[in-house]
């Protein structure tokens, strides 16, 4: 380890090219001293002490690293481990960026609480820590998203969380995004926006990656623990990119460990019906933030595919942009249907039923394994459980309910 | 001299106001754009504001959000908007033509390639509603260097070390945000407009115009005599929405309501 990795992002709030702060000039002020605020609480012991605490008796950290024997045995290489973020308290690793950001929004004095969603789990997770806290909070969703995540809907309502339903643009994740950003703009004074992944404008991504990288560090140990090494390969789905952030950030200067995202193939790269702008994408500007982005010659964001509604978005975190340009992480893609398959074979083989964005990543396991020798390891980061998406997959195999 | 500045210029010896007309480019197609550019003018609109249609207009209420969806259906696109600009200068060569907003598509034209077109197609400014002049570095030197202005925003929010900043650097004018909040909201306080307008004339020689919420003669003479100008836009774009039924009538019309309501005592 010869070359450490920058600190990043730059004063600039950038990462590299990427990242920075692209928002209409209200806003500003506002991410000035969100950054500010949150650099001297990240310091202070007893937020530290906070946050950790909340994540063992309320999340259930540690999330165990699971051996998935008959899944390694049946694909024939290498050892395929499983961290266990669908067991965290509601079903996925968005818990662990809004238990923090929800303190932070405490201790900047905000009294109510805003939220985008895609698949429903940032939106319940924050929901979640919302009525924890008893602040009001207001999530803005597609609403085609809300037509095909209609359990978290109602999860989010049982919260006490008031779900807007976004009719502009796609309908989905990013006009969830941009709603968010508008109420904002419009409340700013009293409200607190906790962005659920690692995009958004500066101080957003690092304030996400952050919260989130507790399940890399918990890595550390446990492979210490289970393997006595480094894995060799870390795979994670990567819709904006918080879960594999997360699991990524800690290991960023462990070169010797593969990075590997995998994002939404949709019906093929091939068909431009996806949602992968690492693979497919051009650099521009969207949502605060300059990134890989999926837009057409004139530059307007393109319409995205995939069969999981937390993947379904045309950017993705800037980190991930930069870590793609200078090699560190590959990204790869697997699609619908590969994603599908993952996601019966885990449920039948390992009884684990992950969510469909998840079953993207499991996908690649499915790719990689086989090709790898049996000392080897892979740790794929089970971002979230699956019963949020049985209506959908029912559907697809055409069952009624 | 620029037609930004002596259209202030004439304004300030006729000891008037700038009425600043804003209208998405393509909404509900280009020829009617052209149109209501010409009708506004000869009804006393000063400047034109033309929104560029972006897929995620950030900063507007459902009404601009409507017609860049409308726009956008019609596929326009940037360089439409500047053949749009050829066209008008055509028969007009003195009015101050600026284009309003999301970085995106100008970036996708690349910065110094739409500056130099857009010098020769007889714009005047740009306005980039998510370009805070932290990340305007590409586009600070393309716009100078082919004679654009580049206007600046600043918001309710903005504290004086940051409106020193960006006057620095800004040229035009300054739009100041008269609310927090999208386009198209109510809420207009003329107390704190004025405290905040009188905070920037102190700061810059620029004129400085007041937009966001005014809508109608009763709003114009509120926020009037605090500033150089006003902006309209979501009133006149509603009238867009209503369809193209006598719609160069009621253009005109609402044109002429805020005209009168800017010069009266
Ligand atoms: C279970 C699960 N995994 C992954 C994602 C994708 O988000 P990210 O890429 O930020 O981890 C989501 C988003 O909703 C999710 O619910």
């Amino acid at each position: 380890m010869t070359e450490e990795h920058p600190i990043l992002p730059d004063s600039d709030g950038k990462y590299g090219l990427y990242g920075g702060r692209y928002v209409p000039e209200t806003l500003i002020p506002a991410l000035e001293e969100l950054d500010k605020q949150y650099q001297l609480i990240k310091q202070d012991k007893n937020f530290q002490n906070e946050v950790s605490n909340d994540l063992k008796a309320y999340v259930g950290r540690p999330s165990p690293l699971y051996f998935a024997k008959r899944w390694t045995k049946q694909l024939g290489g290498a050892k395929v481990f499983l961290k266990r973020e669908d067991l965290n308290h509601t079903g996925a690793h968005k818990i662990n960026n809004t238990v923090g950001q929800i303190l932070l929004a405490k201790h900047m004095g905000k009294k109510r609480i805003i939220a985008e969603t895609g698949a429903g789990q940032h939106g319940v997770a924050t929901a979640t820590v919302a009525a924890r806290h008893g602040l009001p909070c207001v999530v803005y969703m597609g609403e085609e998203d809300i037509n095909r995540q209609s359990l978290n809907v109602f999860r989010m309502k049982l919260l006490g969380a008031e779900v807007v339903s976004v009719t502009s643009g796609t309908k989905t994740l990013k006009d969830a995004m941009n709603e968010a950003m508008r109420d904002w703009v419009t409340n700013v004074d009293d409200t607190y926006y906790i962005i659920g992944s690692v995009a958004g404008p500066h101080p957003y991504p690092e304030i996400v990656r952050d919260f989130n990288s507790v399940v890399g560090e918990e890595l550390i140990t446990q492979s210490k623990q289970e393997f006595n090494k480094d894995p060799e390969v870390l795979i994670a789905c990567v819709g904006g990119g918080s879960n594999a952030m997360g699991l990524f950030y800690p290991f960023i200067n462990a070169k010797n460990v593969r990075l590997i995202g995998v994002e939404a193939g949709g019906l093929g790269l091939e068909t431009g019906k996806h949602a992968a702008p690492l693979n497919d994408g051009k650099e521009g500007i969207l949502h605060g933030m300059r990134t890989y982005l999926m837009q057409d010659e004139s530059g307007q964001i393109k319409e995205t595919h995939s069969v999981s509604a937390g993947l379904d978005y045309p950017g993705v975190g800037p980190e991930h942009a930069w870590l793609k340009d200078i090699g560190r992480a590959e990204y790869v893609v697997a699609d619908d249907e590969e994603a599908l398959e993952a996601f019966k074979e885990l449920t039948l083989i390992e009884g684990i039923m992950p969510a469909l964005e998840t079953a993207h990543a499991l996908a690649h396991v499915k790719k990689m394994a086989p090709l790898m020798n049996k000392d080897e390891v892979i740790v794929v980061n089970v971002s979230g459980r699956g019963d949020k998406d049985i209506n959908t997959v029912a559907e697809i195999e055409g069952i009624n309910l | 001299m620029k037609r930004i500045e002596s259209t202030f210029d004439n304004l300030r010896k006729q000891k008037k106001k700038a009425l600043v007309a804003y209208l998405v480019v393509g909404d509900p197609d280009l020829e009617t754009t052209l149109d209501l550019m010409e009708v506004m003018v000869s009804k006393g609109a000063d400047i034109l504001e033309l929104g560029i249609s972006f897929s995620d207009p950030m900063a507007e209420g459902p009404t601009i959000q409507h017609a860049h969806e409308r726009a956008l259906e019609n596929k326009t696109t940037l360089s439409d908007a500047l053949d749009l600009v050829i066209q008008f200068r055509k028969k007009d060569s003195t009015t101050p033509i600026v284009f309003m907003g999301y970085m995106n598509p100008f970036e996708a034209m690349g910065a110094e390639n739409f500056c130099s077109r857009a010098y020769k197609s007889g714009l005047d400014g740009i306005l980039l509603v998510d370009m805070p002049p932290e990340e305007s570095r590409n586009f600070t030197r393309a716009a100078s260097t082919n004679s654009l202005d580049l206007i600046r925003l600043i918001a309710p929010t903005t504290d004086e070390k940051r409106i020193k900043n960006i006057c620095t650097d800004a040229s035009g004018y300054i739009y100041y945000i008269s609310v927090k909040g999208v386009t198209g909201s109510n809420k207009i306080d003329p107390v704190e407009v004025k405290s905040k307008v009188n905070t920037i004339q102190s700061m810059t020689d620029l004129p400085v115009v007041v937009g966001f919420g005014i809508k109608d003669a009763d709003s114009v003479t509120s926020v009037r005599d605090l500033s150089d100008g006003i902006v309209v836009g979501s009133a006149l774009v509603s009238l867009i929405a209503e369809g193209k039924n006598q719609l160069s009538d009621k253009i005109s019309n609402k044109i002429e309501e805020l005209s009168s309501a800017l010069l009266s005592e």
